[in-house]
């Protein structure tokens, strides 16, 4: 009796396991399905049946050319890797002053930092907007990185948490030997501070990969399109061609997919880490 | 030629907190303080944006805002999400409880389940937008299993459209309620597990009274995260529908109010009346995570 019990209860585990990854899977498969079927085999099929030729790739080249993917991944790529380096630069600097320095105003400035984390970006948009226009880098790729950059004080709890962890006396014995603390940030702490940065750079690089409203407000020159902008470009002018479309979500889907794989056991660490602060 | 590591302690010391700290808070202040102000400020005049010509109007955006209902009613909507994460919070924990267990393909399925969260946006609405649309994946998958009389309008009907959109925003999140229950329950030592079994806990009570009291801190906090996240949705619905069909948020009535009606005195004041929102939700969630560390 225990023992059917417990098989029972093993198999309605596995059933919901199952079940939730196809729910989980089946969106994403059968847009995968639709962008290598042909117009024609589009419209006579179903979603759910597979397509006849798993090397059209005819979609995938339309896509990308008109599309102009290739030009988002580039913009993309540009504004992830500078302004995640430069909120990991300025990240480092400030929890590195704020936990080794104590000085007049120093509460006041991790206050500053900390009422901040209160305000929730999308709320102060409006605003935001006027503020990026009168500096005069709206439609520009600046507006983006500084935006990723200025607005990111997630970032600076986990390097003071991570911080608070490194004993001082490192330094203390740094100094002995008369290391300056130019010195001490460089070869002590920045690389002491690894695991942080790459929880860092994890949850900021999925932030700003798959951000849409930055990008769409700030930047709508055509010539400034991200991976976010190119894909919503589609919806307008696509709206019969669902094969085409297909391959453009494949096209904004794989680079996620591919660091998922490799980093897979990071990228749990890193939200953990990060989300539970 | 100029050596900082010839400097003094003391001085070095001047010159580091200055240097380090000069760009992070001129960031601070241009990007969280700045607009912060303004949007205070712009609260309270009627104005398009561009103009030299901002007129003082008082308190009427409020008021405008609280009495007509063509700007209230996106409240109800953010009902929609929050029932979805309240969906969403008891099955990330079911997956999340077993799957912190022995079990085969372990990794596949945390895999599977997280994935959906890591995903472009825009990416997600169109994908959704394929799923509901009518003889797309839905409709087919109903009419395999038989179910030819559920088959709906999920997108053009506006009775359904908001569920059909609450229904993906949970498809999207779930990997991170996910995996915030995960990490709190794998940080549970085992062999409390172990003691439990030799004194004849089950499962079920294994659940009760190990796990649910070591990770209530991160179901408060994905309670919380959970109505700062409805109130404040914008992604999906704006992708899917752009607000049609009653489908319009917050955010995106303040951004169509903003900058495609060009009113950003009012726009201003519901970012305001958002952010008041949002920072009493937030003080609600510091009051309960004190009164627990006591």
């Amino acid at each position: 009796m225990q023992r059917l019990k417990y098989r029972i209860c093993s198999f309605l585990k596995y059933l919901s396991l199952v079940l939730a990854s196809f729910i989980a899977i089946m969106p994403i498969m059968v847009v995968f399905f639709a962008s290598f079927k042909t117009s024609k085999e589009y419209r006579e099929t179903g979603p759910l049946v597979l397509p006849q030729n798993w090397l059209n790739f005819e979609n995938f080249r339309r896509a990308f050319g008109e599309g102009n993917m290739l030009l988002g991944f580039l913009n993309t790529a540009f504004i992830l890797i500078v302004s995640t380096v430069g909120a990991i630069l300025l990240g480092t600097m400030v929890s590195y002053v704020l936990d080794r320095f104590k000085f007049r105003g120093s509460k006041l400035i991790m206050t500053l930092f900390l009422i901040a984390t209160l305000i929730p970006g999308i709320t102060t948009q409006v605003a935001t907007f006027q503020i990026v226009n009168k500096l005069g880098i709206y439609n520009t790729r600046l507006a983006a990185i500084v935006l990723y950059m200025g607005t990111d004080i997630i970032s600076v709890y986990i390097f003071l948490q991570f911080l608070s962890t490194i004993p001082k006396s490192l330094d203390e014995s740094a100094m002995l030997e008369g290391a300056s603390y130019l010195t001490i940030y460089r070869k002590i702490i920045l690389p002491l501070l690894k695991p942080a940065i790459s929880t860092v750079i994890i949850i900021k690089g999925v932030g700003i990969y798959n951000d849409f409203y930055t990008p769409f407000l700030y930047m709508p020159n055509r010539k400034l399109q991200v991976i976010s902008t190119a894909l919503f470009k589609f919806k307008g002018p696509y709206g019969s061609q669902w094969e085409v479309i297909c391959a453009a979500i494949i096209i904004a889907i794989i680079p996620t997919l591919l660091v998922f794989l490799l980093l897979q056991k990071y990228i749990y660490n890193g939200f953990t880490k990060g989300s539970v602060k | 030629m100029f050596k900082f590591s010839r400097l003094s302690y003391k001085k070095q010391r001047k010159v580091i907190i200055l240097l380090f700290l000069l760009v992070p808070i001129v960031l601070l202040i241009t990007f969280s303080y700045w607009p912060l102000e303004k949007m205070f400020v712009y609260s309270f005049y009627k104005w398009n944006g561009f103009s030299k010509h901002k007129e003082f109007i008082g308190l009427n955006n409020y008021i405008k805002i609280f009495t007509e209902p063509k700007y209230f009613s996106v409240f109800k909507v953010s009902l929609y999400y929050l029932v979805g994460s309240f969906i969403q919070m008891p099955l990330a924990l079911y997956f999340a409880t077993i799957l912190s267990f022995k079990i085969r393909g372990k990794n596949f399925f945390k895999g599977v389940i997280f994935f959906p969260y890591l995903l472009n946006g825009v990416a997600v609405g169109f994908i959704f937008l394929y799923f509901f649309k009518p003889d797309g994946t839905l409709d087919t998958l109903l009419g395999a299993l038989g179910l030819n009389q559920l088959i709906q309008k999920w997108i053009g009907n506006p009775d359904i459209v908001n569920f059909s959109l609450a229904g993906s925003s949970v498809w999207r999140y779930i990997g991170f309620s996910f995996l915030t229950f995960l990490g709190a329950i794998q940080s549970i030592p085992s062999d409390i597990y172990e003691a439990a079994e030799i004194d004849g806990a089950g499962r079920w009570a294994q659940f009760r009274y190990i796990i649910f009291p070591s990770i209530k801190r991160i179901v408060e906090l994905n309670f919380i995260l959970s109505i700062k996240g409805a109130i404040s949705v914008f992604e999906v619905p704006y992708i899917m529908t752009q607000g049609a069909n009653g489908t319009k948020t917050f955010v995106i009535q303040t951004v169509d109010a903003a900058f495609k009606y060009s009113k950003f005195g009012l726009g201003s004041a519901m970012a305001v009346i958002l952010l008041i929102i949002v920072v009493i939700a937030s003080l609600i969630q510091n009051f309960i995570f004190k009164d627990r560390e006591m």
